[in-house]
């Protein structure tokens, strides 16, 4: 690898140990000999296995539920329902004070998406676990649902979750997160072109190969500890915390270890209801995905719909940027609420434009609640920014890179957030790209720099 | 359920245990034997964390029973560094930064040792469809295909 020092010499700190070794990574030895030990690797005598009966339906009333033969059923020790979870409504972002609760752990009343939730079995063997689930009977009354983020904020439209009200979130701005930077109208009306494309993205699912999962094994002194290949420990430690109404001293988080994530494992979905099975049995258990319910259940990126409105100069200057971008969270929030509103300081791009108007909704459906992924809520975005860049250049006969270099904020621009900007290095980054790609632009575009002094 | 008795090799110690019947050779070796070098992603047979080397080749252990073993030798990764010596392919995928979770290694381990036991000078080609059967989510696959082609360097440094 090629260092370019010659990059910001001024503020170059070049006494630095780490950046630029190579290092090796501190766990590689345990992967390459086997001995790494994941959560499911551990194995405590008597452990108990757990399996969910979930919602066949999108969206439905529950009228009841009867689980006297999985109860009755060889190896089965405990049924778990909702009204065993001592607070059952939940919400992930509550520990930042971001509410409301809208999620419950075992469903109550009502399933809102195809795969929720309802009842938890606990038998001597995975199994016996599974052929018990089959038998317990769940009584519904199928409701009218909604799929679609359009159909969803129509009035009339189903109501997915009660909690919210409306089938959208509401942020402290209104029903969207909002952005407003000058006079975008203004701008549309001295612009020599107008375009207004619309992009839209489907649900993508993480497949890690480890499935999601966690063992759970009491201490004996109401005391458990929970082997979890969770992602976020401490967002997991203190929901488990409010879940099971239990001081966080009595819960032992290990983890760490995490057989590939990409954000999929951050929900905290698993680890409260295997908790609560051991601390009801005395007995270790263990909850771990089929491959089956990690490709169905488990949060999958949210599909987005963003529309993007650009007012150009023929000379390349970008005027005015109207986006209304649209996240689905399905049924439930967890990191939903703040996908979208991580779309709304993004959809600006890292461009200086004097007049932007961007609105951001999180929309419920009952689809697979959506979460976390890997640049979750800014990724779609760049894609629908970027498209929407080529085709501005085309429109105005340009190269597209050359068009990049006349909208790149640099150091001391103004965003539309009103934060100056700092450390841009944009400039620089596509001078290098296009030498590397061999996409020669014009000698002024080279002689530029992110500092504005003087060029 | 019917309890069976198996006998095989395990990275060269005899092993005896009674399983039930229809348990999979990968939950044999993960929940009974007590190695957990053989991981389980799919249960179906499909992302190869799970593979073994039984009689010198590769199998998917969620697929095989483990009555059909009996008899048979077994090699596991954890099997494969001999008094704290690394494999020259544990070697290898450490020093080419091969590994990021972890969780396919074993299995992406057991793969190359087949195909450099049978093929101790692979081309690339080679070394990609020897690969093909197991899936990595993290590394994409560059390092992995980099660590084969340098432990096999290796191999043949070490003939010559």
């Amino acid at each position: 690898m090629e260092l370019r020092k010659n990059y910001f010499a001024d503020v170059r700190k070049d006494d630095l140990h780490e950046i630029g070794q190579p290092r090796p990574r501190s766990d590689s030895p345990g992967h390459v000999t086997g001995k790494t030990a994941f959560f499911a690797d551990r194995n405590f005598p008597g452990m108990l296995h757990l399996k969910m009966v979930r919602s066949p339906h999108h969206h439905a009333r529950i009228r009841s539920i009867n689980t006297s033969e999985a109860v009755k059923y060889p190896g089965v020790v405990k049924v778990l329902t909702a009204k065993d979870v001592p607070h059952n409504v939940y919400t992930i972002l509550i520990l930042i004070q971001i509410g409301p609760e809208d999620e419950t752990v075992l469903a109550d009343g009502k399933v809102r998406w195809k795969g929720e939730a309802v009842v938890a079995v606990l038998a001597e063997t995975e199994r016996a676990a599974q052929e018990a689930a089959a038998k317990v009977k769940v009584d519904y009354e199928v409701l009218p649902a909604v799929f679609d983020m359009e159909e969803a904020l129509k009035p009339g439209a189903p109501l997915v979750n009660e909690y919210h009200g409306q089938n959208y979130y509401l942020y402290d701005s209104g029903e969207c997160r909002k952005v407003r930077f000058g006079d975008v109208e203004a701008g549309f009306a001295g612009a020599d072109h107008i375009l207004e494309q619309s992009y839209q993205s489907s649900p993508i699912e993480h497949a890690p190969t480890e499935t999601t999962g966690c063992v759970v094994a009491p201490e004996g002194n109401d005391r458990f500890t929970c082997y979890t290949n969770t992602q976020a420990m401490f967002f997991t430690l203190d929901n488990a915390s409010i879940i099971l109404q239990m001081p966080g001293s009595k819960l032992h988080f290990v983890g760490g270890t995490v057989g590939g994530g990409f954000g999929g494992k951050v929900d905290v979905i698993v680890e409260p209801i295997a908790i609560l099975g051991a601390k009801l049995t005395g007995r270790p258990v263990s909850f771990i995905y089929s491959r089956e319910e990690e490709m169905q259940i488990s949060s999958p990126r949210a599909a987005e719909k963003v529309v993007i409105k650009d007012g150009v100069m023929k000379d390349g200057r970008i005027v005015a940027r109207k986006v209304t971008g649209y996240t689905d969270a399905g049924a439930y929030s967890r990191h939903s609420p703040y996908g979208a509103q991580k779309g709304a300081g993004h959809y600006p791009g890292p461009y200086t434009i004097p007049n932007v108007w961007i609105d951001t909704y999180c929309v419920y459906t009952n689809r697979t609640p959506s979460s976390a992924m890997r640049g979750f809520g800014v990724t779609i975005g760049d894609f629908a920014l970027e498209v929407q860049m080529d085709k501005l250049a085309r429109l105005i006969g340009m190269d597209p890179l050359e068009f990049r270099f006349i909208n790149a904020y640099r150091d001391g621009d103004m965003k539309a957030h009103r934060q100056p900007t700092e450390g841009a290095a944009l400039i620089e980054c596509m001078q290098e790209a296009s030498r590397a790609a061999n996409w020669p632009v014009a000698e002024k575009y080279m002689a530029m720099s992110s500092y504005k002094n003087g060029a | 359920m019917a309890k069976v008795p198996v006998q095989f090799t395990l990275n060269g110690s005899e092993k005896a245990e009674f399983i039930d019947s229809g348990t999979t050779l990968l939950n044999a070796l993960r929940d009974k034997v007590g190695d957990t070098s053989p991981k389980g992603g799919c249960h179906q047979g499909t992302c190869g964390a799970c593979s073994v080397i039984i009689d010198g080749e590769l199998r998917l252990s969620c697929l095989t029973l483990a009555e059909t073993c009996n008899g048979t030798t077994i090699t596991t990764t954890s099997g494969l560094s001999e008094s704290g010596v690394l494999h020259p392919l544990q070697r290898a995928f450490l020093d080419t930064f091969a590994t990021q979770c972890g969780f396919c290694t074993p299995g992406m381990i057991m793969a190359a040792k087949v195909l450099l036991d049978h093929t101790p000078n692979p081309s690339r080609d080679e070394v990609v469809e020897a690969l093909s059967g197991n899936i990595c989510r993290c590394t994409g696959y560059e390092p992995i295909i980099q660590a084969v082609l340098t432990a096999a360097r290796a191999n043949s440094q070490n003939a010559a």
